[in-house]
């Protein structure tokens, strides 16, 4: 099976998108930006409903605690800044007043894990997943396109409660149709096969159909997963695959600690423990460099799941 | 309300706060005791709210924000004394599955609070995002809140200062405990606030001091500020309080801020509050 490129986007272009259509149709819809109202892409919806953008300067706590203030009363507020100020920075304040306290907030993180590139390690969060997948009532998506982000983006407004919602910086093929309906919690099995499945999300979807490409060519067939939703996970649709393939592989631009990895371990050690092998960043800082230089120096890239995938089946 | 009634309602609220920390063996009894005054005032005077039905969203009431949620125990029960809940319901606080869980919180749905509190320093930046969305929704209500002076020491109170200044979020007034109490001992001591008034007038708030402790003062200055919203600042008070106050073995001293007293010690502590409402 071969997929069609559509274009080529980043995510963050998707919510950007994706907010401006939903401040058309949802007059509840707010916006908080700290500072980076550009690099989020929020700036139609700036222009578009002024009045419903808040702009709160460096101050991401307090932009957190105000999100979740502006609940009440009705508003759904979608606050905007990098993946690592939208949650290590203020992980006490989305605790407290946004999961705990149940808030409607939907947290938007732009230039998630290494793809941020020549920002380096400081801003390269690799965290992120673990630690709001951890909190109670929170529901985590990592959308792997343009297009899919944009229908999360619209998607998650419907959905009451907090939601993480993370994306990144880099140009990356598009592949999800435009009118595919987004389902929060349900996978997209993108390919069905028999040998291996491979379960990812965000950019290491598009990596992992080059790898599936790749081992197809092989002889090997893959099963292809599309885990847009780590929280809550489709336990389901994971179970099925593995019961078929009997061994998987994920991948994630993520720490291995905390991941989609971890997630799907969980399931699996509970109900189908199978050979599984993890792309992931392994309990390291990033570092500068390009996105794509990254992904290969930190094992993150097509070859390396290509090589995990032949483990796993070798380990059956 | 006569104030003669106000200071009947907020004796049997001290009953309350000594009677349930002390069942418990815990809690904190000393920021409680200290803005009874200004918490009965504000439910029983100075806010228009609904205990019944209680909604979440408040629309067309004022709302209140407890930034200081160790002072659970005063709101509990003034909260309870305004109709909210049972006044029974008192004597599980801190209990395994009580809705008064040791700082407030929205999870078991105990009517009357919209944001868990706890973690200090968050409530600001909560009452304006409040207050923002009253703007929204053309709701001409106010946000009120309350903050401990210690607290002020958080980073973000003072994050949530600046862009309420900068935003001309003139719906609020918010309200500080100066008490000059925390844990460790004197505020002044432990991390010093400087020149407070100074501080929040340089932050663009406009500023108002008051004394928690006297009904007729209390009255005055909520009165003032309540004619000061809408001018394009948002409002402070900074409320001269005792820790402990009403009780005179607690009055004054750091040491109550986080210890239930014991039975002989709450014996003492009931004969000097009048029993005006019932107990729970």
């Amino acid at each position: 099976m071969s997929f069609e490129i559509l274009g080529n986007k980043d995510t963050r272009s998707g919510f950007g998108e994706g907010l401006s259509e939903l401040g058309k149709i949802n007059q509840d819809v707010v916006a908080l930006c700290a500072d980076l109202t550009g690099s989020l892409k929020m700036d139609a919806f700036q222009k578009e409903h002024p009045e419903r953008f808040f702009q709160v300067g460096i101050a991401e706590a307090n932009m957190m605690g105000m999100a979740a203030g502006m609940t009440i009363g009705g508003k759904i507020p979608f606050t905007g800044t990098f993946a690592n100020f939208s949650t290590g920075r203020v992980y006490d304040q989305i605790r407290q007043s946004i999961a705990y306290s149940q808030k409607n907030v939907k947290i938007c993180a732009s230039h998630a894990g290494l793809t941020l590139g020549e920002d380096g390690a400081t801003h390269q969060i690799l965290e992120d997943i673990g630690m709001i997948r951890m909190l109670p009532n929170m529901t985590v998506i990592v959308p792997a396109d343009f297009n899919q982000t944009k229908q999360a983006t619209i998607a998650i407004a419907k959905h009451y409660g907090p939601v993480y919602l993370r994306f990144g910086r880099p140009v990356m093929p598009i592949f999800v149709k435009p009118d595919a309906e987004f389902i929060i919690g349900k996978a997209d099995v993108l390919q069905e096969g028999t040998d291996v499945t491979i379960i990812a999300c965000g950019h290491l979807v598009w990596k992992s159909i080059e790898a599936a490409k790749i081992l197809s060519e092989q002889g090997i067939s893959v099963e292809l997963i599309n885990m847009h939703t780590i929280k809550p996970l489709d336990a389901t649709a994971i179970l099925k695959s593995v019961s078929k393939t009997s061994c998987v592989v994920t991948a994630e631009e993520h720490m291995r600690n905390g991941g989609l990895g971890e997630a799907v371990a969980q399931v699996l050690g509970e109900h189908l423990p199978r050979p599984h092998e993890f792309v992931a960043v392994n309990d390291t800082f990033g570092e500068s460099g390009s996105p794509m230089e990254l992904m290969t120096k930190y094992g993150i890239d097509t070859q390396n799941i290509v090589a995990a995938a032949l483990k796993a089946i070798s380990r059956k | 309300m006569e104030i003669v009634k106000l200071e009947g309602i907020a004796s049997q609220v001290r009953r309350d706060i000594v009677r349930m920390v002390s069942d418990v063996n815990s809690g904190h009894p000393g920021g409680s005791l200290g803005c009874t005054d200004f918490l009965t005032f504000l439910y029983f005077e100075a806010m228009n709210h609904s205990a019944s039905p209680f909604s979440m969203d408040g629309k067309n009431e004022d709302l209140f924000f407890l930034s200081n949620g160790h002072i659970s125990p005063v709101w509990y029960s003034v909260l309870a004394r305004s109709g909210y809940f049972p006044v029974a319901e008192l004597g599980t606080f801190r209990k395994l599955s009580s809705r008064l869980q040791g700082h407030p919180s929205t999870d078991k749905k105990l009517p009357g609070i919209r944001m868990a509190s706890g973690s200090l320093g968050q409530g600001l930046s909560n009452a304006l995002g409040a207050a923002q969305t009253k703007k929204l929704n053309n709701d001409p209500s106010t946000i009120f809140t309350l903050h401990g002076d210690g607290e002020l020491q958080e980073g973000q109170i003072w994050e949530a200062a600046m862009y309420g200044a900068a935003n001309k979020v003139d719906n609020i007034i918010a309200t500080i405990d100066f008490n000059g109490r925390q844990i460790d001992g004197d505020v002044e001591n432990v991390l010093s606030l400087g020149n407070l008034e100074a501080k929040w007038e340089a932050f663009g708030w406009e500023v108002l001091s008051m004394n928690g402790h006297d009904f007729k003062n209390i009255r005055e200055i909520m009165t003032l500020a309540k004619s000061r919203l809408g001018k394009g600042k948002p409002i402070v008070i900074i409320m001269k309080t005792e820790m402990g106050q009403g009780v005179d073995f607690m009055v004054g001293s750091h040491k109550w801020h986080g210890i239930a007293p014991n039975a002989e010690q709450l014996e003492d502590a009931l004969k000097q509050l009048e029993e005006t409402l019932g107990d729970y």
